[in-house]
C-alpha cells in the first residue's frame, strides 16, 4: 500500500485569496451605494465597464503570459483593481477612458511587472494617475450631487457610458477645489458662499466617506488588514490639517474633519493603502507608510495642483516601501534578550 | 497563582482532541516483530550490546548510551535478536538507520527491576546515571536526552509541560489525568535534581480534567499549575517559558541561560517510574486517531511496535492516497511505509480521510497579505522570506533570520494563498547548511595546501643549509687536512691507494667482486620490490608509483645482466 508523502503543516484555515478580494468587494458596497445616493446610476456604470474591460485585459494578460485564465481570474483581484478605478473616476466617464486606464493599471501596472503579488505600484492608482495625466478635463469634471441638482437616469448614463456627446451632466468644482483655489475668504465665508459644502466637508462627500470608512472598519474586524495603516495614514492628515487650520482664516487649509471626510480620504485610508502587494510588509513600517501617506496626501490637497492627492501620495510611498521595510524588519524571538545581555 | 503572559502570533486551529481524550489509555498488543532503532533521540547513536541469536528479556539493555549526550535502548519484550541491521525508521525523507530487531516470544518476560524507593539520599550524578541508563528522553517532540538536559547549575525554575497544544494529540491529556500521582513524583525527582526552588506547571485550558487531576496530585505542594489559553504553538518550550515567565530565551541561548529547566509531564512520569520502580524507558502512550481509524483513543504502546500493527489494532481502514501521519497536523510528518517502528518521541500516529486534511489544494501568487508574519511564534516575515527562499538568496535568508524558524507552521496554516511555506524554509535551510559545510570543506584544504606549501618550502631551505653546512665543514676539513699532512703529497697518496685496490682485487678475483654484485643488487630489488607494493596498498599517486615500477625493472635488468656475466666467467673454470 503506497502512502502519500506530503509536507507538513497537514491542516489549513479555510481562507483563500479569493476570499479575501471578495470580503474587500463586499466592504465596498456601503460605498458604493452612497456614492450612486449622491451622483446617480454613472457610479454603476463606471464599475461596470471597469469590470469588464479589466476582466478581458487580465485574461489577454494571462493568456500571453502562459498561465492559467479561468483559475487566474477567479482570485478576484482584477475585479477590486477595477472598481478602486472606477470609485475614483468622475461618474458618467465615457468607456474609452475606463477602458484606458483599467488597461495602464492591469496590463502595465501588474502584468508587465509578473502579476498578482509582483507589482511595486499600486494598480488602480497608476491607472487613475495615468488618465488624470493623459485627460485633465475628463478627470475633473465631477458631477454635481443629487441635493444640488438633477442626476441623470438610467438611460442618460448608458448613453455617457458609450462617449455619447448627447448627454452632458451638470459639473461643478469639488469642495477639495473650492477649498484649494480659495483666495480671500474665511472658511465659515466660504461655507456661506457655495452651496457643494456640507455640515463637515462637501455635500455627499461626507456620507460616501462615512461609508467606505465603515465597510473599512467591518475589514478591520474580519482582520483582512491591521489597523497601522489607516490608523498612519488618517492620524497625519488629522494632524497636518489641525497644524494648518490657522483659525479657519483665508488662509486655512481646512479643518481635519473637512479632510478625513473629503475626496477619496477613507477610500484610500481602507481600501488603497491597504494593499499589501505594494505597501511595506511590517506592522511597524505599515504604520510609517500610512503617517507619510496621510502627510504627502495634505501637502498635495493644499498646495499641489491636482483635484485630489491620494493617488499621488500612494504611488510615492510605493516608491519608499521596500526602504521602509529595510529598516523596521521586526527582531526575532529572543533578540531582546540576547542585546540587554550584552 | 503567577500571571500568564503572552508570546507573539500563534494560531487556534480545530482541537479535534475529543475524538480520542473520551477513553482511558488501553494496553496496544505485542507484535511478533520489534523494530528498535539505535538512534530514537538527539545525540550519538547508541551502540548495540547484543549479538544476534541471543535471548534478550524485556527490560534488558540492548544498546548503551554512547556517551554524555545520547541514550540507552532496552528490550520492550522478551525474545531472540534476529537481526542489527538498517531498517527505514521514522523520519520524513525515508532514511534508513541501524535497527535492532527482536522476534518476541510471547511470555514478555521481564528481567528484575531494581527499585530505588530511598533516592533522596542519592547523590544528584547518580540519579543523573539512572535516568541516563534508564534510555530516558524528552518524550514531548525533540527526543533530548533528559540526563544531559537535567544536568545544569543554577536552575532556580523547573517548568513542567502538559501544554499539549496540536491539535488531535491527547496522550498526555491522558496521562495527566490518569497518572498524576506518578507525574508528582516524577516532578519531585526532576526539583531534587534541578535544585529548582519554584516548580511551575503549564496545562492548556482545553484540558479541565488533567488541570484538576494534576492540581489534586500535587496540593500539598507549593507548585503552580497554570491554565494557559489554548493557542498554537504554546507547547514550543520557548514559548511556554515566555508564557510563564514573560521572558525569552536569548537567540541561540538555552533556557538554563535564564536558570529554567523544561520538562515534559511524559519525560517526569518516565522518570518516575525510572527511578522509583527501576523500569527503563520500553514504552511509551501514543494518540491512535484520524478518520480512517475505528477505535481511536490512546494507547500504551511497546517502544520498537511497527506502525502498522497499531494500526490494525486501532480498526484502520486506508482509502486512496492515504497519509499516515507521525505527529500531530501542524508538525507531523507523513510515515514512507507503514512498516516503521513507534519511537520514544511518537505521540500521535494519525490517519485522516481526504475531506479531513486534504492536501490537493492549489497554491496562488503570495499577495504579501502578512497574515503569516502576524502568526509567527518566532517574529520573522515569512512573507518576505518565501520571496528569497524562492530566489535562493541566501544572505537575504540569514539577515531575515531564516535560522530562527521553528517550523511550527502557522504561517502555512494561515496563507490565503496555500502555499508550501515551511517546505520552502526546510530546502532552504538544507541548502545553507550544505553550502556552509562546503565552505567550510573548501576553508580546510586550503588551509591545507597552504600549510604543505609553508612545508615544502621550510624543508627546501632546511636542505640547503646543511648542504651549505657540509659545504663548509668538507672544505674546512680539506683546509685541515691539507694543512697537518704537512710534506706528503696528495696526489702520491691517491696513486698508492689505486694501486692497493687493484692488488686487493687481484687477489679476490673478479667472479667475487660479480657475486658481491649480485647479491647487493638482489638486495636493492628485494627493498624495491617492497616499496612498490606498499605503495600501492596506501594508494600512492600514479606518478610515484610509475617511478617505482620502473625503477624495479631497471634493477631486474642489471640483476640479469650480471648473473649473465657470471656465468660467462665461471664458464671456462668448468
Amino acid at each position: 500500500m503506497m502512502l502519500q508523502q506530503v509536507s507538513s503543516p497537514h491542516l489549513r484555515a479555510a481562507r483563500s485569496t479569493d476570499e479575501i478580494m471578495l470580503r474587500v468587494l463586499l466592504a465596498l458596497v456601503p460605498g458604493i451605494i452612497a456614492m450612486a445616493h449622491f451622483f446617480g446610476p454613472g457610479v454603476f456604470t463606471n464599475i461596470i465597464v471597469a469590470c469588464v474591460s479589466a476582466a478581458l485585459c487580465e485574461s489577454l494578460c494571462l493568456s500571453m503570459r502562459d498561465r492559467p485564465v479561468l483559475s487566474s481570474l477567479k482570485d478576484y483581484s482584477a475585479v477590486v483593481t477595477a472598481v478602486l478605478l472606477a470609485l475614483a473616476l468622475p461618474p458618467y466617464s465615457p468607456w474609452w477612458l475606463i477602458a484606458i486606464g483599467t488597461i495602464a493599471a492591469i496590463g502595465l501596472a501588474k502584468h508587465v511587472f509578473g502579476g498578482l503579488g509582483n507589482n511595486p505600484f499600486n494598480p488602480a492608482m497608476v491607472g487613475y494617475v495615468v488618465l488624470l495625466i493623459s485627460f485633465p478635463v475628463h478627470m475633473t469634471q465631477w458631477t454635481a450631487p443629487s441635493s444640488l441638482a438633477t442626476i441623470p437616469g438610467i438611460l442618460d448614463s448608458v448613453l455617457a457610458a458609450m462617449g455619447s456627446e448627447a448627454y452632458d451632466a451638470v459639473t461643478m468644482a469639488t469642495p477639495l477645489d473650492l477649498m484649494r483655489q480659495n483666495d480671500g475668504l474665511m472658511v465659515s465665508a466660504l461655507w456661506q458662499q457655495y452651496p457643494q459644502f456640507g455640515r463637515f466637508s462637501g455635500v455627499g462627500w461626507e456620507w460616501i466617506n462615512l461609508a467606505f470608512l465603515a465597510g473599512g472598519v467591518w475589514l478591520l474586524q474580519q482582520k483582512i488588514f491591521t489597523w497601522h495603516a489607516p490608523m498612519g495614514m488618517l492620524t497625519t492628515l488629522g494632524l497636518m490639517s489641525a497644524l494648518f487650520y490657522d483659525g479657519g482664516s483665508s488662509a486655512s487649509g481646512g479643518s481635519p474633519l473637512f479632510h478625513w471626510l473629503s475626496g477619496a480620504t477613507m477610500l484610500g485610508a481602507f481600501f488603497i493603502i491597504t494593499d499589501p502587494v505594494s505597501g511595506a510588509t511590517s506592522n511597524l513600517g505599515r504604520l510609517i507608510f500610512g503617517a507619510l501617506v496621510g502627510l504627502l496626501v495634505y501637502c498635495i490637497r493644499v498646495w499641489g495642483s491636482y483635484p485630489d492627492a491620494v493617488a499621488f501620495a500612494v504611488l510615492m510611498m510605493n516608491f519608499a516601501a521596500p526602504f521602509i521595510d529595510y529598516y523596521t524588519q521586526p527582531k526575532p524571538y529572543g533578540q531582546q534578550a540576547r542585546d540587554s545581555e550584552k | 497563582m503567577s500571571a500568564i503572559y503572552s508570546f507573539h502570533g500563534g494560531i487556534h486551529p480545530e482541537e479535534h482532541k475529543s475524538e480520542s481524550n473520551t477513553s482511558s489509555i488501553q494496553a496496544a498488543p505485542l507484535p511478533s516483530y520489534l523494530i528498535l532503532p539505535v538512534s530514537q533521540h538527539i545525540g550519538a547513536p547508541a551502540k548495540p550490546a547484543v549479538s544476534v541469536g541471543q535471548r534478550v528479556l524485556k527490560g534488558e539493555l540492548i544498546a548503551h548510551a554512547d556517551g554524555p549526550l545520547s541514550a540507552a535502548v532496552h528490550a520492550s519484550s522478551s525474545g531472540y535478536i534476529v537481526a542489527i541491521e538498517p531498517q527505514i525508521v521514522a523520519h520524513p525523507s525515508g532514511l534508513s538507520d541501524t535497527c535492532i530487531i527482536i522476534e518476541t516470544d510471547g511470555r514478555d518476560e521481564a528481567m528484575p527491576a531494581t527499585p530505588h524507593p530511598n533516592w533522596q539520599s542519592y547523590e544528584i550524578s547518580e540519579l543523573l546515571g539512572l535516568i541516563r541508563d534508564q534510555g530516558i528522553t524528552g518524550l514531548g517532540g525533540a527526543g533530548f536526552p533528559s540526563a544531559y538536559k537535567l544536568n545544569s547549575d543554577g536552575i532556580h525554575t523547573l517548568i513542567i509541560n502538559g501544554v499539549e497544544c496540536e491539535p488531535y494529540i491527547t496522550a498526555d491529556d491522558r496521562l495527566m489525568r490518569e497518572r498524576s500521582d506518578l507525574l508528582g513524583q516524577g516532578i519531585n525527582i526532576l526539583q531534587h535534581i534541578t535544585g529548582a526552588q519554584q516548580v511551575l506547571i503549564g496545562i492548556e485550558d482545553n484540558k479541565p480534567e488533567a488541570i484538576k487531576a494534576v492540581g489534586t496530585a500535587c496540593e500539598d505542594r507549593d507548585w503552580t499549575v497554570a491554565s494557559i489559553p489554548t493557542k498554537y504553538p504554546s507547547g514550543g518550550e520557548k514559548q511556554l517559558i515566555e508564557l510563564l515567565t514573560g521572558k525569552q530565551v536569548p537567540r541561540r541561548g538555552i533556557p538554563a541561560d535564564l536558570g529554567i529547566v523544561c520538562q515534559n509531564v511524559a519525560t517526569a512520569v518516565a522518570i518516575a517510574q525510572a527511578v522509583l520502580e527501576g523500569q527503563p524507558l520500553i514504552s511509551r502512550i501514543t494518540t491512535l486517531t484520524g478518520e480512517r481509524i475505528a477505535n481511536k483513543g490512546n494507547y500504551e504502546v511497546r517502544l520498537g511496535t511497527p506502525v502498522e500493527h497499531l494500526l490494525q489494532h486501532g480498526g484502520y481502514t486506508p482509502e486512496q492516497s492515504q497519509k499516515v501521519i507521525m505527529g500531530g497536523p501542524l508538525m507531523g510528518f507523513t510515515l514512507p511505509d507503514p512498516r516503521v517502528p513507534i519511537v520514544k518521541t511518537t505521540n500521535c500516529i494519525l490517519a485522516p480521510s481526504k475531506t479531513e486534511l486534504a492536501s490537493d489544494t492549489q497554491s496562488q501568487p503570495c499577495i504579501r497579505c502578512g497574515h503569516c508574519a502576524d502568526v509567527c511564534p518566532a517574529s520573522l516575515l515569512p512573507q518576505q522570506l518565501y520571496w528569497y527562499a524562492k530566489s535562493q538568496n541566501h544572505e537575504q535568508l540569514n539577515a531575515h533570520n531564516l535560522a530562527d524558524c521553528i517550523e511550527c507552521g502557522a504561517c502555512a496554516y494561515v496563507c490565503p494563498s496555500a502555499l508550501p511555506l515551511v517546505q520552502f524554509y526546510r530546502a532552504a535551510k538544507a541548502e545553507i547548511k550544505e553550502k556552509s559545510i562546503e565552505q567550510r570543506q573548501a576553508d580546510i584544504a586550503k588551509t591545507r595546501f597552504e600549510a604543505r606549501l609553508a612545508r615544502l618550502e621550510r624543508d627546501a631551505a632546511e636542505r640547503e643549509a646543511t648542504r651549505a653546512a657540509r659545504k663548509a665543514e668538507a672544505k674546512a676539513k680539506a683546509e685541515q687536512d691539507s694543512r697537518f699532512a704537512g710534506e706528503e703529497d696528495p696526489v702520491q697518496a691517491a696513486i698508492e691507494r689505486a694501486k692497493a685496490k687493484k692488488a686487493r682485487l687481484q687477489q679476490n678475483g673478479e667472479p667475487n667482486s660479480l657475486h658481491s654484485k649480485i647479491e647487493e643488487l638482489t638486495a636493492k630489488l628485494e627493498r624495491a620490490k617492497f616499496g612498490l607494493e606498499r605503495a600501492h596498498m596506501s594508494g600512492k599517486e600514479e606518478k610515484v608509483l610509475t617511478a617505482l615500477s620502473a625503477s624495479v625493472q631497471r634493477l631486474e635488468r642489471l640483476l640479469a645482466s650480471a648473473q649473465a656475466k657470471q656465468e660467462q666467467a665461471q664458464e671456462p673454470s668448468e
